[in-house]
């Protein structure tokens, strides 16, 4: 069996913090604005939105499952 | 040309564009079943992205979406949207690429046959295919119904002479069951015609619609609204103004007293106030600040939201990874890497569509948006977008909207009935019919063949007038995301077995049904698991001339509240149909106005209890059954101190059962953990 990279472990906590910090208990009766016009809850939301979208990508890089190579190499065609 | 005839002419040239898509598209079909059912596994990254974001995001992502932030305020982000965010792209990474890499190996199509495969068990595929495609029938029809209500909505006017309605907003609108037979019908010509190839491209395409009119329809109505605002401001602080100098000299007269007659001569002379002039040429931003200044604390915060259930809804979103149409997208992939783009930038699409429909949904509960709202809108949230970009755009850009909202509806539908298609030909026809050696061509025709079949099934129910079907999509989320756990346990756990499923789905089905019947079959649409708290049911009494009180516990747990519900003060019509709401800080009286329009007070009792900070009243016998009742009426208000979604307990009842049956049957074959797992 092939060893994971120590970096998918970096990643499988970093998407468990994310998961965890969702829970934004602090944030739930707070109704002051960023910017002026964006409500804090939201704001926060957004940025959680954010960064999945950086630790998806940090995965792709660090954490893609290397046993797939294989059938990367044998694709053929263009994609669409 | 009316505008109505407008939003309906840009409606027929985007569906027109839309067959000649699916047309374009099978010119380019091989003929073959892969080709049909998987585009021969030749879909790149964009195009993947596209076509699974746009099959994830259905009409709720705009529609639902604004309605739900309306009643609940920006707390429905977080709980559909970011966690949608993690979990959805979660499901693509540790679920869709494996899949998809033993899809191409394996030859899978469906994602019965993976479940055939891997458990070495033929009749789980007769188990599994009644549920997942009872799980979809109901998603389906959501969207059926949805297309006809906003095509009814949006073409309202054009129509005048040919199809009159009693409600004169809707008067000349094309009806609901012409609008969802259009829309049942484009889906299907593109689908039957460009099978996934089609369906994928139509996704991509309606995606790129409905994500960019989107945006644009947010910034029109956050500029108008937000003039409105600071209009409503000015006013306000006049009135204050007035008020304080006819506190401090009585018999002075307040500088903005005049009757309405005046008032409309200066607005035609062009003396319109500063506050006027002032609100023009303001910046976008200041838009934005003014429109949230109106907003209510509880709107803007999840201050009357139950953390429990927060934290419950995270759950629904795994229901991804169980379902069928995406296990099919999923294996139309080039190749593993295709997954990339759509596993990063999945939760910032989310983000795009989302925050905007969220902030418009708050700015309808501001009290100078919602005391225009009519009562059945106050009253049915989902109806805040369409109504605000009716009243708030113009007729060119309401009909670009609509393509877009019809675009999220459309670009969801396609994959099911492709996916319900799909199933069918290859688990049962083909699977039980092996000897018969049905060629390539045949087993497409077949799935075509049923493909027409289902969507005339949906289309038949959606007539019936099943009212409650928008309450079952919550449902059938649950169901899917209580099955996920298989679909993991399936990739990544060696020891599952058979039994394990069979334990888990015969747990899923047991609870889902005990607590889709204490939902009262879905009617019940916030009902979540009391945990400690209790609700107070009150009879309405015998007869609309009566007084009625009831007791009611505020969303954030103060002391209890006195509504009281009047309604013999008021036994003539008013010219305002809305209910009279005075709230105090112990007291909430309602004052339905009029016995006669006792039908739509009720509606806006609702809402008008929800605005006010209390879960809304449900009626225990659904829709008054006469204008003036005459039988008792009973409304139940929920304390919302500790609740959860009943996904919660479902969903463990699924791992508990899958867990400890597969323990004790015996484990899978070491030639299927060969095939499956690297040794």
């Amino acid at each position: 069996m092939k060893q994971k990279s120590p970096m998918a472990y970096v990643i499988a906590g970093i998407v468990i913090l994310l998961l965890a910090v969702h829970q934004d208990f602090w944030n739930w009766d707070n109704d002051s604005l960023v910017l002026g016009f964006l409500p804090v809850g939201l704001f926060y939301h957004a940025c959680i939105s954010i960064a999945a979208g950086f630790t998806w990508y940090l995965a792709t890089i660090f954490a893609w499952p290397v046993d797939l190579a294989e059938d990367e190499a044998d694709t053929q065609g263009k994609g669409e | 040309m009316s505008p109505g005839m407008i939003r309906f002419t840009i409606i027929a040239i985007y569906l027109g564009l839309l067959l000649g898509l699916g047309i374009f598209a099978s010119r380019m079909f091989t003929g073959s079943r892969k080709d049909y059912m998987l585009a021969s596994h030749s879909i790149g990254p964009f195009l993947l992205l596209m076509s699974i974001f746009g099959t994830t995001m259905t009409a709720f992502a705009l529609v639902g979406s604004s309605g739900e932030a309306f009643k609940e305020g920006i707390g429905v982000y977080g709980m559909l949207a970011s966690s949608s965010g993690i979990i959805h792209s979660l499901c693509f990474f540790l679920l869709g690429v494996k899949l998809w890499s033993w899809g191409k190996k394996y030859g899978y199509t469906t994602q019965i046959q993976f479940f055939r495969d891997r458990l070495e068990n033929n009749t789980i595929g007769l188990v599994m295919f009644p549920i997942l495609v009872g799980l979809i029938i109901p998603y389906l029809l959501i969207g059926v119904l949805a297309s006809g209500s906003v095509l009814q909505n949006m073409t309202a006017g054009a129509f005048p002479g040919t199809f009159p309605h009693n409600v004169a907003s809707l008067a000349g609108g094309i009806p609901p069951w012409l609008g969802s037979l259009v829309i049942c019908g484009v889906v299907l010509v593109y689908v039957f015609f460009g099978g996934m190839r089609g369906t994928a491209w139509a996704n991509a395409f309606q995606t790129i619609v409905f994500m960019v009119l989107g945006v644009v329809t947010f910034f029109v109505i956050a500029t108008t609204l937000g003039k409105e605002a600071l209009v409503y401001e000015a006013e306000k602080k006049k009135e204050s103004e007035n008020a304080a100098v006819a506190q401090v000299n009585p018999g002075e007269t307040p500088i903005t007293e005049a009757s309405p007659d005046e008032s409309a001569d200066a607005v035609d002379d062009g003396a319109v106030d500063d506050a006027a002039i002032d609100v023009e040429g303001q910046s976008f931003g200041t838009y934005l600040s003014a429109l949230m200044r109106q907003v209510g604390h509880e709107k803007k915060t999840r201050s009357h939201m139950s953390m429990m259930k927060f934290f419950t809804y995270m759950l629904i979103p795994l229901s991804v990874g169980m379902f069928p149409h995406l296990f099919q997208h999923w294996l139309t992939a080039k190749s593993a890497s295709s997954f990339k783009l759509p596993v990063v930038a999945h939760p910032i699409f989310i983000m795009i569509v989302w925050v905007p429909c969220v902030l418009i949904g708050i700015w309808a509960s501001a009290e100078f948006v919602y005391s225009t709202l009519p009562p059945p809108v106050q009253a049915n949230p989902n109806a805040v977008l369409v109504f605000l970009v009716k009243s708030k755009t113009s007729a060119l850009l309401a009909g670009f909207l609509t393509t877009g909202i019809l675009a999220a509806i459309m670009s969801s539908l396609d994959s099911q009935f492709l996916c319900i298609g799909t199933m069918f030909t290859n688990d049962i026809v083909a699977h039980y019919k092996k000897d018969t050696k049905e060629g390539d061509a045949n087993q497409v025709w077949i799935a075509r063949g049923f493909i027409v079949l289902i969507v005339a099934i949906t289309y038949g129910i959606s007539l019936l007038g099943v009212k409650s079907v928008f309450a079952m999509g919550v449902w059938c989320f649950t169901g899917f995301a209580a099955l996920s756990p298989i679909a993991f346990a399936a990739v990544y756990w060696r020891r599952l077995t058979a039994a394990g499923v069979y334990a888990a789905i015969f747990a899923v089905v047991i609870s889902w049904s005990y607590f889709f019947y204490q939902a009262d079959f879905g009617a019940h649409r916030v009902y979540s698991v009391e945990i400690g708290a209790t609700t107070e049911s009150v009879d309405f009494g015998t007869s609309g001339a009566v007084t009625m009180e009831l007791v009611a516990v505020p969303l954030n747990g103060d002391d209890e509240v006195v509504v009281t519900i009047l309604s013999k003060e008021f036994p003539e019509k008013k010219k305002d149909n809305k209910p009279v709401i005075k709230v105090d800080e112990k007291t909430m009286t309602i004052i339905l106005n009029t016995r006669e329009g006792l039908e739509t007070d009720f509606a806006a009792l609702n809402g008008a209890l929800k605005y006010h900070g209390f879960v809304r009243g449900k009626l225990i016998d659904g829709e008054p059954k006469t204008r003036v009742p005459t039988e008792p009426q009973s409304i139940v208000l929920e304390r919302t101190g500790n609740s959860m979604m009943p996904v919660a307990p479902i969903f463990l009842c699924s791992i508990i059962a899958m867990f400890l049956v597969s323990f004790v049957t015996k484990p899978p074959s070491d030639a299927t953990l060969a095939k499956f797992f690297k040794m």
